[in-house]
């Protein structure tokens, strides 16, 4: 074979420059406060705290932190707006709906700037994943405000009154979307709860509702730690819980409310399996396995955290999976080219490398590609456990981070048996050629969402939630109307 | 370790367990239309959405500064600077062959394609036209771009382009067998056209990618093309209304990579048809980039069928070198 | 016309511009294949404009370009299709005046009257919009069959589907019946109110500029016994709506419509006395659907018939 190389290439690779996305975007303020009846306000007892970005720890900005006597205000002025808002013809809360949605997406690049600063996540993820998933969130069930009698819940289904809302802070404004848009559209009223590590793009959002012209008291805003929260789910005049977060919180707001009329939803935590047959898309299942567990650092409830790959194919598989994690670029979440950010927090950091260190000791075999985590923030090392059996806790437990589990298994029953072995039942990928294959497996799956030949796929039409200790009722689509309609 | 295709085989043909001695043992699957298809079949399907996503979120990576600059200067050089025209002339043929030696007459540091690409009966205007270069000729043959011609027409083609200097013969191959899934005749004519290229000619082998129609179909002749002896695997004759596409070039480049892990054997990749600007082209070395590695990133394993792109790409290479942007009256037409 | 000369300021009277109304087609505005106009009068029958008197040949090619458009907008996502929807009446709140004059001069309505018209009207592509992505759930879905099969319904739009608008209502009509056969994905060669086709004629303006891709509504006007003929008896053409034909050629045209089984959406009421101020139910979507039935196996999942 002839060599006419006509470069001398070998001596520079295709390094990407540095590619940052602009800060310059979007202007946070040195402070915030809560935003209650259409105003920003300080807390009662005049607490702040400080919102850091986690890839940095540089403080970002001053929040006012709102305690029980400002969840009461909230509620005060929820209940009061309550009357107005659900009395509006559909038609007219559907407008004010599609407005947000509008301003959203007008907004986005900003928007985005702001979500990965103060949650750590990947430019790329905020700018194509979260906020296009956020308008149209709110697209969609604008549609709904004027259409509830064709949603199966009766001729003229009535709201709830007012929703009391605790969100996470994995995907702070589309959890806020979630929770907001089907709330209002279907003519309730909102008091709601940022994660105190990611308050910022809630804040914002309340100067969406103004440009929006959303009447005051529709939806108030109070960044705050978990008393904030409790406070919420506990008061009395809230009608309905809607809850994103861990298991243990999911049972302790169970319990609060019990022997109350309030409803309630639960969007939990979860141990979803991936389960890769050898007659799979394998180049697909490779990257549909990096996305179940690297998007967004695997900071996911319903991440692909365990693979179970069937045995005849397990070396080829993680060899091709290796391969593949060896490309993944971690670093600066403003840099476009970023595919892996920082972890959110130094709590999650902690409890994340606890787990890790928990699995090599009890006998997996860990593997990371090398990369170089930079010094300041928090971050952790994509990472690869094989050799894990149902008996390991990072079989078990959620980790809530870049870590993925891989099993194997010998039978479609196998498979199941294994998928099914959790108290967890929120998601489920299923890789093979064969139709047949994905529909029987998929049946006998106790999990709410259930990919196949695709994973980590989320569309306001489509319904999401968990079985056992995932949590109940279903977020998106016509079934998400449910959760905030007296039926 | 016994590779997945190894093992979907081992009924058909034994294999050592330890590759890449094992390019020979693969050469079985030929024995028969039944070998070859039952190989082809076996290998693992193509999600057509999981295998697009993958594409367009690389085209999302964002190349700039040196980077940019990096891989305008390699696309150009990767660049098979190509007409194949009824109306070409020598004296077109000619203009093409000063383009691809001096790309940019303002910036001698441009560096030069990797190739001219012209119909056979210019190959000896071409190859007097970049003597002394480095700059390689290659002529399609085999009836470009239907191959409707019997074999012995299609090799008389070949040796005529070889005799005449062609370094690298670009061969269509025979869509209509290949569709009707008489792939041992697809087989044996690349067999006979590499025989016909002799030692001195690199053959690459076109696929047409958009009459094949599906990724399944794409990743078979990829294969077969390969197990024939293509030194480099081609999208498209740039002839049809569906030539290169990130996705298509992707799933290609997934091919290469496993067919030399498996044989040890690297094989070249090109797509064809359809890239016209910077963009474009630097999407393509991402994919090159992230899919194969620095293995393939240079002009002896990795080339752009095209000839509109090259002059975008001095476009944005003065744009690189000045900070305006630059117009088309700054850039030669040939 | 009232505004045909203006007073500005105290000395010269400025001549206005008249707009020269052309039909709507394949994205374009081409004048009348027919080179023939007829006059359009207000509803004291003061001359209004001139419109396009549209043939045979531009129905036929009326109906090209709707199929031409059929494939990429039906294949567009639902989502897609909902915001393009709501660029229309974002457009047409914008044009709200312009839209205003008209009503008020094709129906002869008070200001404030016309105002409400056309209000309702942008209100209706914001209904629709929101339709676009749900009517699959409130008519499809999935199906118990006994037997180890995975079976789903899902709505699927017809095809091309002339329209005739309504006579009285020519804004709020004609929007009423356009928005919900391009909602699911058809697309619509539109006959304009005969008397009153100006509305119409520059919702195809509004159309234009609302990234609504060119072939999916088409508008002509002329006489529309002349027009619907040729479009009844298309065989490219899959459906038709009646709601501007009267009685006697409501039934020629779905006696016309037989010959290739078009479905058929018949007036509904006479025209005069329809209301179409009612905030509309989903009739006039799934009138123009088809239903497809896809069934799979599903089977056990291993040969031994597994218990799991």
């Amino acid at each position: 074979m002839t060599t006419d190389k006509t470069m001398d290439k070998r001596s520079s690779a295709f390094e990407y420059a540095p590619a940052p996305e602009s800060r310059s975007v979007v202007d946070i303020a040195p402070s915030y406060g809560l935003f209650v009846d259409g105003e920003f306000t300080d807390a009662a007892d005049g607490k702040v705290f400080k919102t850091v970005s986690p890839s940095t720890e540089e403080v970002l900005s001053e929040v006012a932190q709102a305690g029980a006597e400002d969840v009461d205000r909230a509620v005060r002025a929820a209940r009061k707006a309550f009357e107005k808002w659900s009395a509006l013809p559909g038609s007219e809360r559907a407008k004010y709906l599609f407005r947000i949605a509008r301003i959203v997406q007008e907004r986005s690049r900003e928007l985005a700037v702001l979500e990965t600063l103060d949650n750590g996540k990947p430019i790329k993820e905020t700018r194509d994943a979260d906020l296009p998933l956020v308008a149209a969130h709110f697209f969609y069930y604008a549609g709904w405000a004027d259409k509830l009698g064709h949603a199966g819940f009766g001729a003229d289904p009535r709201p709830l009154g007012v929703a009391g809302q605790v969100i996470p802070w994995n995907f702070p404004l589309l959890m806020l979307a979630w929770k907001i848009a089907p709330a209002l559209a279907t003519g309730n009223t909102v008091v709601l709860k940022p994660a105190e590590t990611t308050p910022l793009s809630a804040l914002f959002f309340a100067d969406i509702c103004r440009q929006a012209g959303l009447p005051k008291g529709v939806v108030n805003i109070l960044p705050g730690y978990g008393d904030a929260g409790a406070a919420v789910v506990a008061h009395p005049d809230v009608n309905k819980v809607a809850f994103t977060g861990s298991t243990g919180v999911g049972k302790e707001i169970a319990r609060t409310v019990a022997g109350t009329r309030k409803k309630l939803t639960l969007e939990l935590g979860g141990k979803g399996a991936n389960i890769v047959f050898d007659d799979a898309p394998i180049d697909q299942a490779v990257e549909g396995i990096v996305n179940g567990i690297f998007f967004n650092q695997g900071q996911v409830c319903c991440a692909g955290s365990r693979l179970l790959v069937q045995e005849s194919i397990q070396d080829e598989l993680l060899d091709s999976l290796k391969r593949r994690l060896s490309t993944l670029r971690v670093g600066d979440p403003l840099d476009k080219n970023t595919d892996v950010g920082a972890i959110n927090s130094a709590e999650q950091l902690a409890r994340i490398t606890a787990l890790a260190d928990q699995g090599e000791a009890e006998g997996a075999e860990r593997w990371s590609p090398s990369c170089e985590l930079p010094e300041n923030g928090y971050w952790f090392a994509p990472t690869l456990f094989t050799g894990v059996t149902q008996a390991h806790r990072i079989a078990r437990d959620e980790i809530f981070g870049p870590v993925l589990s891989v099993l194997t298994f010998r039978t479609p029953d196998e498979a199941v048996a294994k998928a099914n072995n959790t108290p967890y039942g929120l998601s489920a990928g299923i890789w093979t050629e064969k139709g047949s294959r994905i529909l029987a497996v998929a049946n006998k799956l106790r999990a709410g969402v259930v990919w196949s030949n695709t994973f980590n796929k989320f569309d306001p039409t489509s319904p999401f939630g968990g079985y056992k200790e995932s949590g109940f009722g279903r977020e998106g689509g016509r079934h998400g109307l449910e959760a905030y309609l007296d039926v | 370790m016994y590779s997945r295709y190894a093992r979907r085989y081992a009924r058909l043909v034994t294999m050592p367990t330890n590759a890449p001695t094992a390019a020979h043992a693969l050469s079985d699957v030929a024995a028969s239309d039944g070998t070859l298809r039952r190989f082809l079949h076996g290998l693992p399907g193509v999600d057509a959405v999981g295998l697009e996503a993958r594409a367009a979120s690389l085209g999302t990576r964002s190349i700039k500064t040196t980077a940019k600059a990096y891989a305008i200067d390699l696309a150009i050089s990767m660049v098979d600077l190509t007409t194949l025209e009824g109306a070409d002339t020598p004296g077109k043929v000619r203009a093409l062959g000063a383009k691809a030696v001096h790309p940019d007459p303002t910036d001698r540091t441009t560096p030069s394609t990797a190739a001219v690409c012209v119909y056979p009966d210019m190959v000896a205007v071409a190859k007097e036209a970049v003597a002394g270069s480095g700059v390689k000729v290659a002529s399609v043959a085999t009836a470009f771009p239907a191959g409707r011609a019997a074999l012995d027409v299609k090799l008389a083609d070949v040796r005529d382009a070889v005799a005449a200097g062609a370094d690298e013969i670009d061969m269509v191959i025979d869509r209509g067998a290949f569709l009707a899934g008489h792939y041992l005749k697809v087989y044996d004519e690349i067999v006979a056209v590499r025989e016909a290229c002799g030692t001195s000619a690199r053959l690459k082998v076109i696929f047409e990618t958009g009459e094949l129609s599906t990724y399944d179909n794409i990743r078979r002749a990829s294969w077969l093309g390969m197990l024939a002896g293509a030194d480099f695997i081609k999208t498209s004759t740039g002839k049809v209304a569906v030539n290169a596409t990130p996705a298509n070039t992707l799933l290609m480049l997934e091919a290469v990579r496993d067919f030399r892990a498996q044989t040890g054997v690297q094989v070249g990749v090109k797509p064809a048809g359809g890239i016209r600007t910077s963009k474009d082209a630097i999407k393509f070395l991402v994919l090159v980039n992230e899919t194969v590695g620095e293995d393939w990133l240079d002009n002896h394993w990795f080339r752009f069928g095209a000839s509109s792109l090259l002059n975008d790409l001095l476009m944005q290479r003065q744009k690189l070198a000045t900070g305006r942007y630059s117009g088309p009256d700054y850039v030669t037409v040939d | 016309m009232s505004n045909d000369v203006s007073n500005s300021g105290s000395a010269a009277r400025r001549l206005s511009v008249f707009k020269t109304y052309k039909l709507y087609v394949g994205g374009k505005f081409p004048r009348s294949e027919s080179g023939r106009v007829y006059e359009v009068t207000d509803s004291k029958g003061d001359w209004l404009a001139n419109a396009p008197l549209s043939s045979r040949k531009d129905a036929r090619d009326a109906v090209v370009a709707a199929r031409k458009a059929f494939s990429a907008w039906s294949g567009a996502t639902a989502y897609n299709r909902g915001q393009i929807l709501y660029r229309i009446a974002e457009m047409l709140e914008g044009r709200r005046g312009q839209f205003v004059r008209e009503v008020a001069e094709a129906e002869g309505l008070s200001k404030s009257k016309a105002a409400a018209v056309v209000d309702a009207a942008v209100d209706r592509w914001v209904w629709y919009a929101g339709w676009t992505d749900k009517i699959a759930q409130v008519v499809g879905g999935g199906n118990p069959v006994a037997g180890p099969f995975f079976n789903l319904s899902s709505p699927e739009p017809t095809g091309v589907v002339a329209v005739l608008a309504p006579q009285e209502s020519s804004f709020l009509g004609l929007v009423s019946v356009i928005a919900p056969v391009i909602a699911t994905g058809n697309t619509a060669v539109v006959v304009a109110s005969e008397r009153a086709p100006l509305p119409a004629l520059s919702l195809g303006e509004v159309l234009a500029t609302s990234d609504l891709p060119g072939g999916v509504v088409n508008v002509l006007s002329g006489r529309t016994a002349e027009i619907a003929a040729p479009l009844a008896s298309h065989q490219d053409v899959n459906a038709i709506d009646l709601a501007g034909a009267d009685e006697a050629l409501a039934k020629e045209l779905e006696i016309a419509a037989a010959d290739n089984l078009k479905r058929v959406l018949r007036p509904q009421a006479v025209d005069g006395a329809a209301d179409w101020t009612a905030v509309p139910g989903i009739d006039r979507m799934t009138a123009f659907l088809e239903t497809k039935t896809v069934w799979h196996p599903t089977g056990s999942l291993g040969a031994s018939g597994s218990s799991y």
